[in-house]
């Protein structure tokens, strides 16, 4: 009933190596994406449930409380160009032990509270008008 | 097959890969940065299954193990992301596992990097946003090392227990 055959034959163990190597190529073509070629953005972004709750300059030192409903609080605070997540009442803390993000598409989620904070960019050097 | 001995084998399958996610929750975080790292150690149960007892038997363990952990230790989110990425993770190693061209070791590697993607997708559905592909990188990354080590483990295991124990 069972098939007992266990597979560790020379072209299984080869074909694990290219499948592991080509997983980890893609990671490595993903970071490279991410971390190399991305600029630092300039806004933050906080979405609530999907719902856009406010968007933050990068460059002010702000301390911002996002109430999530059912006296939910996650604090957010902006200093020297880095977004961190300072305290939050979610069970798990895990917003909260994530590195400050400053990197253009980079993000903080808290999954309890459904909060998203990204950094975003935004052209606030282009003239308003031109002449 | 004797119905009480399979009852009684599947519940202590069961049992440990409960106890296994529970020592994995006790485990120093791996790398503080990104936090929800995990190991997968309850997947060791699972691969095994799926390679001794077949797709049907393991299917039944991960599920009722993700159901009675989330139940346990946390809330109604958590049951639905571990769902999803239990989910994924069982497809994809039966799949892998039928068209047999990788070993123990490819099949838990698939499942764990499987498992994060899962639940990436459905946090990002949840959550109604594709900003997530920051984690996907890194769980890759550490996806793939700890389905090595998990397939390693899980490979001794499947050629080690006697058929002879597991017959009922």
């Amino acid at each position: 009933m069972i098939n007992m055959k266990i597979d560790s034959t020379k072209k299984h163990n080869r074909n694990d190596i290219i499948f592991i190597v080509a997983l980890l190529l893609i990671a490595t073509f993903g970071a490279l994406y991410l971390f190399v070629f991305r600029d630092g953005g300039n806004t933050v972004k906080v979405t609530v449930d999907g719902k856009t709750y406010g968007v933050y300059s990068l460059n002010e030192n702000i301390t911002e409380d996002i109430h999530t409903g059912n006296g939910n609080l996650n604090r957010l605070v902006i200093r020297d160009g880095k977004a961190y997540m300072e305290t939050a009442t979610c069970p798990d803390g895990i917003c909260v032990s994530h590195k400050p993000i400053f990197r253009d598409g980079e993000s903080i989620v808290c999954l309890p509270n459904k909060v998203v904070v990204t950094v975003t960019t935004t052209d606030t050097d282009s003239p308003d008008v031109v002449i | 097959m004797n119905k009480s001995k399979s009852v009684a084998f599947f519940g202590v399958c069961t049992a440990l890969a409960m106890i296994l996610a529970y020592v994995e929750v006790l485990l120093p975080p791996i790398f503080p940065a990104v936090p929800g790292i995990k190991m997968g150690l309850p997947n060791i149960i699972i691969v095994f299954l799926l390679y001794r007892r077949g797709p049907i038997p393991a299917i039944a363990v991960s599920l009722l193990r993700v159901a009675l952990v989330s139940m346990l230790f946390s809330n109604a989110m958590a049951l639905l992301y571990s769902l999803s990425g239990a989910i994924l993770s069982l497809l994809v190693m039966i799949i892998l596992r039928k068209l047999n061209f990788l070993s123990t070791v490819g099949v838990s590697v698939a499942g764990g990097v499987a498992h994060n993607v899962g639940q990436i997708l459905m946090a990002m559905l949840l959550l109604e946003t594709s900003e997530l592909f920051y984690y996907l990188v890194v769980l890759t990354v550490t996806g793939t090392i700890a389905g090595i080590l998990i397939g390693l483990c899980g490979s001794l295991i499947i050629k080690r227990i006697p058929e002879r124990l597991l017959k009922f």
